[in-house]
């Protein structure tokens, strides 16, 4: 009866979890057949990358993919300098205001740059940066986030290994770079992870701010592309589905225990 | 020692010491301070000072008081946001908690395909919502979408489920059900790890059931950890709205429109700035409070150690 029961649950969440990929599957079908072929599930259909190659010479993809990795880049590249120096300072040193400091710094995640969209769309304005790849970037520069989990990280790490590079002759920043950053290591990766998915995915705000091709990233440009009043078909719709997913997708197939690991890290905090 | 006679001979250089410190410790946190300041502190003192202004689309804007306040609650689009927003929470939380637990405990054990079916479960999470919304939209398609040929099939007839405000929002929680589950079942499944083994050992020994276990053991062990999610569950309900760009526009005649995309419409379809910043005021009460009873319930231990 145990044995009943253990296979039914076998079962079940076999289920569950095919239910849970046909969305993708169907996504990839779609992509990858001819169109007469959407909603026709024939073993014998052929395969055809048309529908890619039509999204491609459609709309300015390849821009758009330069602007995703110049956004995420440069969000990542600004987060980790800002986050590094803020977490040595309240991790290391002790000084005036810095309790009132690190509250300031936590509002960040309660209130998170998301919803603030119209007043940052004015100051966004106001500095006349609208419609570039700073623009979608700036909000995101400091993270509350980054910040508090590397606190966390530099708190732990060892007196003695700091006073033994002090011993050594290291000034403050060359502790920071000697010790701290190579013990964060696996905080780096987690946020690095985190953050670059976060903003490969992002899309409001991106699409309030952009404008023009030389702006948008991908999830914008997905959305221009598909949307109905263009009349583009849906076989090709999906193609270029697939190309705003595939580069993210490919790399947590490939490292899907950094993946997991790193999500749950940054969500335990 | 040598900071003890540093500190009896020369107090003032101990003192001027403290403030070197300061002052790096200021300098090492001065681009966050900007930053944080420009895109977070000063946007929301902004969006409230905004809210208590008139629009002057002709003329100079003007101090009105509560007048965009009255507005609001007299605004039946914005009743229907929030009552809205609180039904896909309603529907959207417990169902996804229920399932990222059921798929934790799945995987947990030594089940047939374990790796597989932990992929299967959390490859939605690494997806872009907007490409996400792309597939499922034209499952819901009329006739032509998939569900309408798979009910076709089972001989009954088509549906405009996006465009019937009585299924629209249903629909879409069952879209992002489905692409949160996955992520919630990993800190489920980090939880379930640290269940000592013991515990089960034990209770096998008394002749305790499986789902007993599991109830009075389990679950509430599991407690911090579903506290924890439906927080962040609540917040996300909020906070995401990329898929109706894409899907419904808020519609059918705001049945599926939530708070936050109705603050992007006012702000950047009607461009009725103050409008918006009153409407924000409400959605950054709604998110201080929920953050507030985080705070107060889970936070305390890693805060200020």
């Amino acid at each position: 009866m145990r044995r009943d029961s253990y296979s039914i649950e076998t079962l079940a969440a076999w289920t569950l979890a095919l239910l849970w990929l046909l969305p993708l599957a169907y996504s990839l079908w779609s992509a990858f057949h001819p169109s007469e072929y959407a909603t026709r599930f024939d073993l014998t259909a052929p395969l055809t990358f048309n529908n890619f190659v039509k999204a491609w010479n459609q709309a300015p993809f390849a821009r758009y993919y330069l602007n995703t990795l110049m956004l995420v880049s440069l969000v990542l590249a600004g987060q980790l300098v800002i986050a590094t120096l803020a977490a040595y300072a309240f991790a290391r040193f002790k000084f005036v205001g810095r309790d009132v400091l690190f509250a300031l710094v936590l509002v960040q995640l309660m209130i998170m740059p998301d919803v603030l969209i119209v007043e940052n769309y004015r100051v966004i304005s106001a500095l006349n940066l609208l419609d570039t790849i700073p623009a979608i970037a700036l909000p995101y520069m400091a993270s509350a986030f980054g910040i508090f989990l590397l606190r966390q990280t530099f708190k732990g790490v060892p007196t003695e290994l700091v006073e033994a590079a002090r011993v050594e002759g290291a000034s403050s920043f060359g502790v920071l770079w000697r010790v701290f950053v190579p013990l964060g290591k696996t905080t780096y990766i987690a946020f690095g992870l985190v953050s670059v998915s976060y903003h490969w995915n992002n899309f409001l705000w991106p699409l309030i701010v952009t404008n023009s091709v030389e702006s948008r990233p991908l999830t914008v440009g997905l959305a221009v592309f598909g949307a109905p009043e263009t009349g583009v078909d849906w076989s090709v719709i999906t193609a270029a589905t697939v190309m705003t997913m595939a580069p993210l997708l490919l790399a947590f197939l490939l490292f899907q225990r950094q993946f997991v690991q790193s999500f749950m890290r940054a969500g335990i905090r | 020692m040598v900071a003890a006679v540093m500190s009896d001979a020369a107090p003032s250089a101990a003192k001027r010491r403290t403030w070197t410190t300061s002052i790096n410790a200021w300098l090492l946190l001065l681009p966050a301070i900007v930053l944080l300041a420009t895109f977070t502190h000063y946007p929301i003192l902004a969006t409230l000072y905004h809210s208590f202004f008139s629009l002057g689309r002709s003329g100079p804007a003007e101090f009105i008081g509560l007048d965009n306040y009255r507005y609001m609650l007299d605004d039946d689009v914005f009743r229907q946001v929030l009552r809205n927003n609180f039904i896909f929470a309603i529907a959207t939380v417990p169902t996804s908690i229920a399932l990222a637990l059921l798929m934790a405990v799945w995987v947990d054990k030594k089940i047939v395909g374990r790796s597989f079916l932990r992929l299967a479960f959390f490859t939605p999470t690494v997806l872009p919502m907007i490409a996400v919304a792309n597939i499922w939209l034209f499952f819901y398609t009329p006739d032509y979408g998939l569900l309408d040929q798979f009910l076709r099939f089972l001989g009954f007839a088509g549906h405009n489920w996006l465009g019937d405000p009585a299924t629209v929002m249903s629909c879409l929680a069952v879209m992002v059900v489905w692409k949160e589950a996955g992520f919630f079942m990993i800190f489920y499944l980090a939880a379930l790890q640290t269940i000592p083994p013991e515990l089960k050992e034990a209770a096998s020994v008394e002749g305790a059931s499986r789902w007993y276990f599991f109830r009075r053991v389990t679950l509430p062990l599991l407690m911090p950890t579903t506290l924890f999610i439906s927080i962040n569950a609540l917040i996300n309900s909020f906070k995401l709205v990329d898929q109706l760009v894409i899907m419904t526009k808020g519609g059918p005649n705001n049945a599926s429109s939530l708070l936050l995309y109705y603050i992007y419409e006012v702000a950047f379809n009607f461009w009725d700035t103050t409008y918006a910043a009153t409407l924000t005021v409400t959605l950054i009460t709604i998110l201080a409070a929920v953050a507030l009873t985080k705070f107060v319930y889970l936070d305390r231990r890693i805060h200020y150690q």
